[in-house]
């Protein structure tokens, strides 16, 4: 079963996928990622679009070998929960060997393709994260 | 008046590939054992709740598929659904219209027949099972995925290996050997399971649960009813219900599952279980083996293990039959099979036959408590319900 990205729904989410915004409540101080229009815990709808950080830290991960149709060619995908300031992130880990991550490891945010809708379809762009780079940044 | 709530009669088919009948054959298997066994007439039915999580099935309105098939068209019906706790969610809805006085007899059926979809189809929905939108379609985040990210973070901070994990396999593939209704009825080693391919690391193919044809039935009476057509009622003592959030970046913790804890505190509070002690109490549980990992966290999370301790009971051997409490006898859903909305039910039925000392010998626990504990879990832990069935009749209904 292939799926069909929708396009306002890609629209809808250019933010958080893009941009890493997320919402925080201004009543009870929470983070959400994704970021929604209300609070879930306090019921506030006072929230504020915040930007979290693009560098964080590796809590948990796995390889995972049987990857969904659709996206075989990709196969092994590296998942990672990923801890940046008080959010939580699941997202694809990049650039890496699986055998050289580690809980507790320090990653960045980079910006690359998630996935193409078939042939005619649209390209859905999203944050990933990479083990940090030594010197700070690319290439130093 | 609120009103006591027992099993009168249980039904169970054979799990496994199940190409040999269709859906409704197949619930067939179940009803039928479940109402021979309870000795009633089918027409005496008020109601019948239908667990099935469906998306992939031969039928997508399988109740009154199922009812029609066993000659009980006419009886008022509804599908269930909570993921895979959706039989213990049938069970709870048929316990609630017993227990309000609105029926006498229910009919509880679970059916799943997973294998007439390819596999990837079955992953993909499954994997819909979270906050399908935002993970599974931006990072592909797929079923065992969820609960590899557990087992790592779980590894990692107690120091738990991946032949701890297997080890829960070992055990129950050990106990569905002795199940003739189990999918894999055969033993596997520490090596066969570690040897196994990895589907997303750290947890290997004998770490998963498999994709499963079944049925299973009870039928559930008011005490009235249990009194007139049983010596033998096996009495549900509690319920205990909870949920979690859909999206894994907002849980606060990965080594243990919040919602299971919950309905837990609930079960043992309302069947006056102290929760410090619990396996003081218990005779035998059947636990959400979904993956390896999910049943040295249920461990925990009911309380039969301190957190971060949970790996040492399997590691001991203490939940086989002889030590502090012997888990998934019936083969768990790793080696008895987990057609999702039958799993619950089937949970209830071996647990009353354990109950009733009915079961094959070798895996059969000794009763000494007289009671027994069902931890039936949805998605990561968006749903979970703990039931405690008892030989004795609750002190109150
Ligand atoms: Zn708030």
């Amino acid at each position: 079963m292939s799926m069909d990205l929708s396009v306002p729904e890609t629209w809808r989410v250019k933010g958080p996928l893009y941009r890493l915004e997320a919402a925080r409540c201004k009543t009870c101080g929470r983070i959400h990622y994704p970021p929604m229009p209300a609070c879930p815990y306090c019921g506030s709808r006072d929230l504020e679009r915040v930007t979290l950080p693009s560098e964080g830290v590796l809590e948990s991960y796995s390889v995972v070998y049987a990857v969904p149709e659709g996206s075989r060619h990709k196969a092994p995908v590296l998942l990672g929960l990923v801890r940046l300031g008080r959010v939580r992130v699941v997202a694809e880990i990049t650039d890496a060997d699986p055998s050289e991550l580690r809980t507790g490891m320090e990653v960045e945010a980079v910006l690359r393709r998630i996935r193409s809708d078939r042939e005619a379809g649209i390209i859905r762009y999203g944050v990933m994260f990479r083990p940090k780079l030594k010197g700070g940044s690319r290439g130093g | 008046m609120a009103r006591r709530v027992a099993i009168i009669g249980t039904g169970h088919s054979k799990f496994g590939v199940r190409n040999d009948v269709n859906i409704a054959e197949l619930a067939y298997e179940s009803i039928r054992q479940a109402i021979d066994e309870a000795g009633i007439e089918p027409g005496e039915i008020d109601f019948a709740f239908v667990s099935n999580v469906g998306g992939w099935s031969s039928e997508p309105l399988p109740a009154v598929v199922a009812l029609e098939y066993a000659g009980l068209t006419g009886v008022g019906t509804m599908r269930v659904e909570a993921a895979c706790s959706s039989g213990s969610a049938a069970i709870k809805a048929g316990y609630d219209a017993i227990k309000s006085g609105e029926a006498d007899i229910v009919l509880v059926l679970g059916v799943e027949k997973m294998n007439e979809s390819p596999t990837p189809t079955v992953v993909e929905f499954i994997g819909r099972a979270g906050n399908y939108f935002w993970e599974f379609q931006n990072f592909g985040l797929t079923f065992p995925g969820y609960y590899a990210l557990y087992a790592t973070a779980y590894m990692a901070k107690y120091g738990a290996t991946e032949e701890d994990l297997c080890k829960v396999a070992v055990k129950n593939h050990y106990y569905a050997s002795l199940n003739p209704k189990a999918q894999f009825p055969r033993k596997i080693t520490v090596e066969h399971c570690m040897q196994s391919r990895y589907i997303a690391w750290p947890l290997k193919l004998f770490d998963c649960s498999p994709i499963t044809d079944g049925s299973a039935a009870v039928i559930l009476a008011s005490e009235e009813v249990a009194k007139k057509v049983t010596d033998s009622p096996v009495w549900i003592k509690a319920i205990g219900t909870a949920s979690g959030t859909s999206n894994l970046s907002r849980r606060t913790d990965f080594t243990h599952l919040e919602a299971a804890r919950k309905a837990a505190a609930m079960a043992y509070k309302k069947a006056g279980i102290d929760p410090e002690n619990p396996v003081k109490y218990i005779d035998v549980a059947e636990v959400h083996d979904c993956f390896t990992i999910a049943e040295i966290m249920a461990y925990e999370d009911l309380g039969f293990a301190k957190p971060g301790e949970g790996y040492k009971l399997i590691r001991e051997e203490q939940t086989y039959i002889g030590g502090l409490i012997p888990v998934n006898l019936s083969g768990g859903l790793k080696a008895k099979g987990h057609p999702l909305g039958a799993t619950g039910i089937s949970m209830a039925v071996d647990l009353s036959r354990q109950l009733l000392g009915r079961v094959e010998k070798g895996r059969q626990a000794p009763i000494k408590n007289g009671v027994a504990l069902a931890h039936n879990i949805g998605g990561t832990g968006h749903y979970a319900y703990v039931t405690i069935y008892s030989l004795d009749k609750p002190r109150e209904a």
